[in-house]
């Protein structure tokens, strides 16, 4: 008898939703086109917020490494950027790149101490570590010292693409210039989810989902566990810094305790990722949304806002840890981004056959 | 009125079913060893009565009381005590405060229980320490009768549990369980990994664990070592009680049979 | 003779540090649990003192006395309905649900007692000081460090000599073995929740009457307390106290220096001390 097997992870949601994708990030681009400035400002937030969170997810939900000072990477790079383009005269879209090497540079000590700790211990020598790095940048008297700075009319008004946006659109500098960053915003978005599902599909996710579940396991089979958590924490803080350096491009005003808001650049973050679900690349994009509307919702209630988002949150991991996209695929089996291989096709044998 | 008893005792691990309807009891004085192969449920079976594992009521009983879904300290302060499997001396404490641990709970509440009980009548709730009633703890034994029994404990007891040598750590594991008092004393394979003459030093102490109120249950592999304590053998196989009876009455092929499932 | 005054208050100040740090080692000791919130659970406890100074006219003292069985339930029922779900083998759960509980707690007392800086005010104790020689030291900060050491004291004698003290190592060691003791373990946790809810609230006390406080300042007592206690090793009440000593002088000598380094210092001496030893000073165990 012969049959074929063959292994895969595609799923006929999985093909659907592909397509579907590709529809959505059509509308996205040509977005600005019959969208107002306001909502392009509203998607500009939650591309960036679903980048932070697919980064921080990578490094919480699949590497295991629960870092809360994110904002270290959000921060140096949005500095990073200024710097650039206050001190270094260079575009400030070019310099988004140099947001994120920032990042990466600033990645390398940080690992080299937080993994001396573990579990939580890891989570507050993060924090520590961005503390350090809000504190010292308080101290860079150039790019404002405490009390920040904002970036320069000349480079924005110069900035690579803005003029032909203007013609494109026939909208003035300033709307131009939000069209570019969603633009950027999008890209990023983008490359991030395909970037992390590739990652995942491949060999290295493999080993990686092996050193979340069983670390000594997983040693024992030859993944060094090592490699795997700086390879992420590397790819999460490059991320991570391209988010920071964008989005005080498009706020062009920095100060140190708002770019490194442990607030809006972690706790937010986790909010996402947890009522989403974590440990899929669904669940950010779920809690984004969600996160989006109970923001929008909830906007005048000011304290009682975040003392809501709390107790949400806590709900969902004492009662769905794995969150609402958990809950959902566990109802209906949907997979949007399946990397479970399945084998499919062939017959199954028995002892005669 | 048996002392102990198990009627159709079903228990699984998630999709793993390790028992299938057990029916033993034990009756005042009696001791019962429980013998069968490696994976044949007999740790199971001890998880189940010391409520480690949660089963229903119904299926186990202790004078009567159906126990089945209480909490093991629950079960512990009605006067069933262990000796589980591979000793587990707790490392952070001296032999002296593994044995003491043992009967710290006696009868009365601690402050834990009292704050507990204070939050569930607040609740309105039932109080969770009622099924606890009834054994006060007091008895026999205690740490000076403990040491008579095991000399060697009270000249090492300032030692951390885990530095004695795995006879010793048995001592006090027994020793541990007997500071309670128990009306029930169960021994899950107290003889693995000792030396025979170890072995024997620890059986001896069996008789006078007896005269002083305990009904035993024992768990072994040492089949020939079980005969010669137990009043009744029960033997275990895949989840089944597969033989029960009198040492005297069961012949070798009982066993065999009873044991492997083939017929000799 | 600058440097040794300066030296001195940051030993008095890391008194203060190991307050706040003896709570979390505790719970830590016990359970393995980072409580994420335990910076805004001594805040809380700040504003209830407050709160029972306000209403009865009473002495922060005396008021401390009344707060302290109030939060003393509060982490028993924290433990037994939140904490005690989040534990196990995974570290996420815990993690996560503490960090929601700071930011619930930061934000209710926003909402309670606005963002405006509270302090308690002790009246001629705040000035109070004795000179030794050429140094001067004041009362409370003497009184914080004596504090410190009697709540370092006592939890070592709770746990090394009292019922519950054998309960908690042996729960910590074998929770299985030790509900065969008649132990049970979300009970054993709930009274440890508890009881480092009793120091929190003597660091509360300290807290709200030396400094000013808002609802804000919770996550970085947090993050001194967990200097002081990696530093110090885990599991080692003496060696947080040390902890706290080392982030105390730094932060003290980093202000002498320019007053904007203080907090800087402290977080580089205790990346210093990871570098050099990274179990900290003393370790437990092998």
């Amino acid at each position: 008898m012969s049959a074929t097997y063959s292994v895969t992870t595609r799923t006929k949601s999985s093909s659907i939703a592909v397509l579907l994708a590709v529809l959505s990030v059509a509308v996205l681009i040509a977005a600005p086109g019959f969208a107002a400035r306001g909502t392009i400002q509203d998607l500009f937030f939650i591309l960036t917020m679903l980048t932070l969170a697919q980064f921080w997810n990578l490094l919480a939900g699949y590497g295991g490494l629960v870092s809360v000072g994110q904002q270290a990477f959000v921060g140096l790079g949005a500095y990073a950027l200024y710097g650039a383009v206050i001190l270094g005269g260079i575009d400030p879209v070019m310099s988004i790149l140099v947001a994120g090497v920032a990042a990466l540079l600033l990645a390398v000590p940080t690992g080299f101490f937080a993994f001396r700790l573990h579990g939580a211990y890891f989570a507050i020598g993060t924090w520590v570590i961005a503390e350090v790095v809000r504190l010292s940048v308080a101290q860079w008297r150039s790019v404002g010292g405490g009390t920040g700075t904002s970036l320069p009319r000349e480079a924005l008004r110069e900035m690579v693409l803005v003029d032909w946006i203007q013609e494109l659109f026939g909208v003035r500098s300033s709307a131009a210039r939000d069209i570019l960053a969603y633009w950027i915003a999008l890209a990023l978005a983008v490359g991030t989810i395909t970037g992390i599902y590739w990652l995942l599909r491949s060999k290295r996710g493999l080993a990686l989902s092996a050193v979340r579940d069983n670390i000594e396991a997983a040693q024992s089979v030859g993944v060094d566990a090592g490699r795997m958590r700086w390879l992420v924490f590397l790819t999460s803080a490059f991320g991570t810094g391209l988010a920071g350096g964008l989005i005080y491009l498009q706020k062009a005003r920095i100060s140190p305790d708002a770019a490194f808001s442990v607030t809006d650049w972690t706790a937010y973050v986790i909010f996402i990722v947890v009522i989403g679900g974590i440990g899929t690349i669904e669940g950010p994009i779920l809690g984004v949304l969600i996160f989006f509307l109970l923001q929008n919702l909830l906007a005048d209630y000011g304290s009682w806002y975040l003392m809501i988002l709390g107790l949400i949150g806590i709900g969902v991991m004492l009662f769905a840890p794995r969150g609402l996209w958990g809950l959902i695929s566990e109802k209906t089996g949907l997979q949007l981004f399946p990397v479970r291989r399945r084998l499919v096709g062939g017959q199954l044998t028995n002892k005669e056959g | 009125m048996a002392l102990l008893e198990t009627h159709g005792l079903t228990a699984r691990y998630g999709d793993f079913q390790a028992l299938f309807g057990v029916d033993i009891a034990l009756e005042p004085g009696e001791t019962v060893a429980i013998i069968g192969a490696n994976g044949a449920g007999k740790t199971t079976l001890m998880r189940s009565i010391t409520g480690v594992l949660n089963n229903d009521a119904a299926q186990i009983r202790h004078r009567g009381v159906e126990i089945g879904h209480l909490q093991a300290d629950t079960i512990m302060k009605r006067g069933i005590a262990m000796v589980p499997e591979g000793r587990r001396l707790f490392p952070s404490l001296t032999v002296e405060e593994n044995l003491i641990i043992g009967g710290q709970h006696k009868g009365g509440r601690d402050l834990g229980d009292r704050i507990d009980s204070f939050l569930c009548r607040l609740l309105g709730g039932p109080d969770p320490m009622e099924l606890a009633a009834g054994h006060d703890g007091s008895g026999y034994w205690s740490l000076d009768t403990v040491y008579d029994l095991f000399p060697i404990l009270k000249e090492r007891r300032h030692s951390p549990g885990t530095a004695l040598s795995g006879g010793q750590q048995q001592m006090v594991a027994i020793g541990r369980a007997l500071m309670s008092n128990p009306d029930i004393l169960l021994c899950d394979e107290i003889s693995l990994g000792l030396a025979p003459v170890v072995i024997k030093d620890i059986y001896q102490a069996l008789p006078r664990i007896k005269e002083n109120g305990a009904s035993l249950i024992v768990v072994e592999q040492d089949i020939g070592q079980a005969l010669k304590i137990a009043d009744r053998v029960y033997c275990l196989m895949e989840g089944r009680v597969t033989l029960e009876g009198r040492p005297s009455e069961i012949t070798r092929d009982d066993i065999h049979a009873a044991y492997f499932g083939e017929t000799a | 003779m600058i440097w040794i005054d300066t030296i001195v208050q940051g030993i008095l100040l890391g008194g203060l540090y190991a307050l706040f740090a003896a709570g979390l080692s505790l719970v830590f000791g016990i359970m393995r649990l980072v409580n994420l919130a335990h910076g805004d659970l001594i805040v809380l406890g700040s504003y209830v003192i407050l709160f029972v100074v306000s209403a009865l006219g009473i002495n922060p003292f005396l008021a401390a006395a009344l707060a302290a069985p109030v939060m003393f339930l509060l982490g028993w029922v924290l433990q037994k309905l939140v904490l005690n779900r989040t534990l196990g083998e995974d570290i996420l759960p815990p993690l996560l649900v503490t960090f929601g509980l700071s930011i619930v707690i930061q934000n209710g007392l926003l909402e309670g007692f606005s963002a405006d800086s509270q302090r308690m005010s002790l009246g001629a104790l705040e000035t109070a000081s004795v000179s030794l020689g050429p140094i001067t030291m004041g009362v409370m900060p003497l009184m914080t460090f004596a504090s410190a050491i009697l709540v370092i004291v006592a939890l070592n004698q709770l746990f090394y000599r009292t019922a519950i003290g054998r309960a908690f190592r042996a729960t910590s060691d074998d929770a299985t073995t030790a509900s065969l003791m008649g132990i049970r373990p979300d009970r054993v946790f709930a009274s440890a929740t508890a009881i480092a809810m009793l120091v929190v609230t003597i660091a509360a006390l300290y807290l709200g009457t030396r400094a000013n406080f808002d609802p804000s300042i919770g996550p970085a007592r947090l993050i001194y307390a967990f200097e002081a206690v990696i530093i110090g090793g885990l599991g080692s009440l003496w060696g947080t106290l040390i902890g706290g000593i080392i982030i105390g002088v730094a932060q003290t000598l980093g202000a002498a220096i320019n007053p904007e380094w203080q907090i800087l210092a402290g977080h580089v001496a205790f990346l210093i001390v990871l570098l050099v030893r990274p179990r900290g000073l003393f370790p437990k165990g092998a």
